[in-house]
């Protein structure tokens, strides 16, 4: 039994769900027919009531996700700091509105919470004895820009030292781990006007790992790029290709992991996202959790296409079978007899 | 993320009086994939033909009741749901124009963890008879 096991954000189908072409259940039950019994939720997206839930809608969706076999991975929280136009939620309400949703997560059975990457770690800090009394994973998510190693992230790994806590840690988004410029991207920054010679300079310069800000500069100046040149260049501050290999230094931090990824190709391969690396260090240091998918495609496609976040899904989990089940024969192999 | 999807062209209607109608209506859902509670719905900026309606001539409901811009600002007990239509109400004295015309709606969302406010724009061709 693999020590990785594979399940689904219902963020995955937001695009169905959005045009009422799918409920939760469906979403749940594709998610089962793939073999991905994970589910991760979003309260403030799929629970219309939210913040109210009553013990027989929580009795409901326990009931629900088991009918199909699955069982509930993540939680993702949302922190409205902004609630009120003109002043910051203070500290006590901050903690107080975390507070809320630990709870929440702790009745619908829940160990693990996607913490908002902007949440301030001495925030966190002041809700560890509410996390651990409800045995409820504070993961940070480390969304790029930022990385593994960004000063900020390492900032709440230091809280967490501090505090000796194993109920405060992160919780990666694969899209750290862009490798190479994702053709979706480019694909839709041509419809809008880029020119193809420039958008193959984009794409060279992030696959040459070029600091973003060269190439922006190329661009809008040099190159007097348009409107929609300028903005492919921009999303390079958001594409990094951090290092696969610190995976397994913060191990211990991370239960879940958001599978980000844009578009699968049809022989089941993702052409951005670094997965042959990401699952090869996961192996290799032992880590357990659930690799959680994240489509995150439709934006870049609906102006286009018609959306089917299922079939995406589906390919990125025929991936991880192959990925996972070709890492664990490799460090089998490896390990002295 | 969804902004080709936020306006509802079939729900364009009249409001008022059938013979003097005082101003339209149509329905919209909120571009983001959560719900908000809506004192972070900073602006709905309706417009036809380019030509953008005064602040005060708005007014929202998701359901509960109607509320005007300002209104909307310091409500922090309702929520728009995700995927739920919400009504927008124009005044415009003499109802949507006939003919064909362009109606165009920006969200501005207040969102925390952005530095930036979120705008969501959709434009749709509007027939009405």
């Amino acid at each position: 039994m693999s020590k990785i096991k594979r399940g689904v954000s219902l963020y995955s189908f937001q695009e169905e769900m959005f045009l009422g072409q799918m409920g939760v259940e469906d979403c749940v039950s594709f998610a089962a027919s793939i073999g991905a019994t994970g589910i991760e939720i979003l309260p403030e997206q799929n629970m219309p009531t939210f913040p109210n839930l009553s013990d027989a809608q929580v009795d409901q969706w326990k009931a629900m996700v088991a009918r199909h076999g699955c069982h509930f991975t993540a939680y993702d929280m949302f922190l409205d700091t902004k609630l009120r136009k003109d002043q910051l939620m203070s500290d006590d309400e901050q903690v107080e509105s975390i507070v809320r949703d630990l709870t929440l997560c702790n009745r619908l059975g829940i160990k693990n919470m996607r913490v908002l990457v902007f949440v301030r770690p001495d925030i966190l800090g002041r809700c560890v004895p509410y996390a651990e009394k409800l045995d409820v994973h504070m993961g940070v998510e480390v969304h790029a820009p930022w990385h593994l190693e960004h000063a900020w992230i390492l900032r709440t790994i230091e809280e967490a030292d501090r505090l000796g806590t194993r109920h405060l840690g992160i919780l990666p988004d694969m899209g750290i781990f862009m490798k190479h410029y994702p053709p979706a991207f480019r694909a839709r920054f041509e419809r809008q006007g880029a020119r193809p010679e420039v958008a193959q300079f984009i794409v060279d310069s992030h696959e040459a790992k070029i600091m973003a800000e060269y190439t922006i500069y190329e661009v809008a100046v040099k190159m007097q790029g348009n409107k929609a040149e300028v903005a492919m260049a921009e999303t390079l501050r958001h594409a990094p290709y951090a290092n696969p290999k610190r995976l397994a230094d913060y191990a211990p931090y991370f239960h879940h992991i958001q599978a980000k990824f844009y578009e699968m190709n049809e022989d089941c391969t993702d052409p951005a996202i670094a997965y042959e690396e990401v699952i090869d260090a996961l192996v290799g240091c032992g880590w357990e959790g659930t690799l959680s998918s994240e489509y995150e495609g439709n934006r870049w496609i609906q102006d286009v296409s018609e959306v089917d976040s299922r079939e995406q899904v589906r390919r990125q989990h025929v991936m991880f079978e192959r990925l996972i089940a070709a890492a664990e024969t490799k460090h089998s192999t490896m390990e002295p007899a | 993320m969804f902004d080709k999807y936020i306006i509802d062209p079939a729900t364009v209607r009249n409001t008022g009086p059938d013979d003097a109608p005082d101003g339209f209506a149509f329905e919209t859902k909120l571009g983001y994939y959560r719900g908000l509670r809506l004192s972070m719905v900073e602006e709905l900026n309706v417009g036809i033909d380019g030509e953008v309606f005064a602040r005060d001539a708005i007014r929202f409901d998701e359901g509960v009741g109607p509320l005007t811009l300002d209104e909307m600002e310091t409500t922090y007990d309702r929520r728009w749901a995700f995927g739920a239509p919400a009504t927008v109400f124009v005044r415009c004295e003499g109802g949507f124009p006939t003919g064909d015309h362009t109606l165009t709606l920006q969200q501005k969302l207040r969102i925390s963890y952005m530095p930036f406010p979120s705008f969501n724009n959709d434009e749709k061709q509007i027939s009405f008879a």
